[in-house]
């Protein structure tokens, strides 16, 4: 499932990398160390942490798309960054947990 | 006694050296210490992200190129809730020590050069003996609630670091500067926008403020000292004793 086809089933408003296969699971944190070390390879991640160490974080973890929720965008910095490295942006006003289940339940029935 | 046995010193507490992953190569011991000589503060401390594997380096260099400069070992902890604080301590041998324990605090994740540079560590001379291996950038199993305990028993002290940043700082990640640890001290980045328009008074009431480079390229190291802490005397115990006073009731020894 691409990050386009993910974000639209989920109601989330793509901002880079539509293209992106997202094959991997669902992971909620705040905590960028936390993140680099547990987060599943090609997944979904979803955070209200919205800067440039996000994007390292994503990098090392090899994350396929990131979740800005509860409100937050990116700013230029961290989505020029995220282009640059092949990882998908999106953003939602729901809190981590509801945006999160509704990722489950559609990789789930893909 | 009176304020007017004080002296004014200039103060750099916060800088990097090409051992920190984001801290450029080209901040080798000699360079900081070169350019600390030109850019004229009496008092500098070196601290890299969650080591201290390049202060001697620092302090050697600087007996050769910066005579009469301070160079005080440290090290910027990262805590387990992803903040910064500035570690200070009175010798290399302290630093190190307390540097072995915190990189043991580190995740074991690998340091990737591709992706954050070399995390070089480096004689007086600038010649590399080695590199460190873990991610020093990453947050060690230490919390906040053990920081100050943990500098104190290599008698060391330490305080939030640049607290105005987004990421990073204790007020981006706790909201607040806890008054349960007891700080004195607080660094900020940006004091023209953290206190504009009578912002934040309440910080200078009761903190010590301290504005540092941050240095993690050369160019960062070069505008002409302009922070100065007034000390009865230019040393790490003048240092301590003031800054881990309550504001307005520094002693004098």
């Amino acid at each position: 499932m691409t990050a386009n086809e993910l974000c639209r089933a989920c109601g989330f408003p793509l901002l880079c990398c539509p293209e992106r296969e997202v094959t991997g699971g669902v992971y909620c944190c705040d905590l960028l160390s936390m993140v680099m070390g547990r987060a599943p390879t090609d997944g979904i991640w979803f955070t209200v942490m919205a800067n440039q160490n996000t994007i390292v974080a994503a990098l090392m973890a090899d994350v396929a798309c990131v979740v800005l929720t509860e409100g937050i965008r990116p700013d230029d910095t961290m989505l020029a960054r995220a282009k640059a490295e092949g990882i998908a942006i999106a953003a939602t006003d729901l809190p981590s947990f509801e945006a999160a289940t509704r990722a489950h339940t559609a990789l789930r029935t893909r | 006694m009176a304020a007017a046995e004080l002296t004014p010193f200039y103060y750099d507490l916060h800088i990097h050296t090409c051992l920190s992953s984001c801290g450029e190569n080209d901040m080798t011991p000699a360079t900081v210490a070169g350019l600390s000589a030109l850019a004229g503060p009496d008092i500098i401390a070196v601290c890299d992200h969650n080591t201290a594997g390049n202060v001697r380096a620092v302090q050697q260099a600087a007996a050769a190129l910066a005579p009469g400069l301070l160079v005080i070992p440290g090290i910027e902890l990262t805590c387990a809730e992803e903040l910064h604080m500035v570690c200070l301590f009175p010798t290399a041998e302290a630093a190190e020590a307390v540097g072995e324990e915190i990189y043991a605090a580190l995740p074991p994740i690998k340091n990737r050069e591709e992706i954050f540079g070399a995390q070089l560590l480096m004689d007086a001379e600038d010649n590399e003996h080695g590199r460190l291996e873990k991610l020093l950038s990453n947050a060690t199993s230490l919390s906040i609630d053990d920081a100050p305990a943990l500098a104190a028993r290599y008698g060391g002290f330490c305080y939030p670091a640049h607290i105005d940043r987004d990421s990073m700082s204790v007020l981006a990640t706790l909201g607040e500067v806890p008054d349960y640890l007891g700080f004195h001290t607080v660094e900020i980045a940006d004091p023209e926008k953290f206190f504009i328009g009578g912002r934040n008074t309440s910080y200078p009431e009761k903190y010590h403020i301290l504005t540092c480079s941050d240095a993690h390229r050369p160019e960062a190291l070069l505008p002409d000292a302009s922070h100065a802490i007034h000390l009865p005397e230019c040393t790490f115990e003048a240092l301590k004793a003031v800054l881990t006073s309550p504001k307005g009731k520094v002693p004098i020894p």
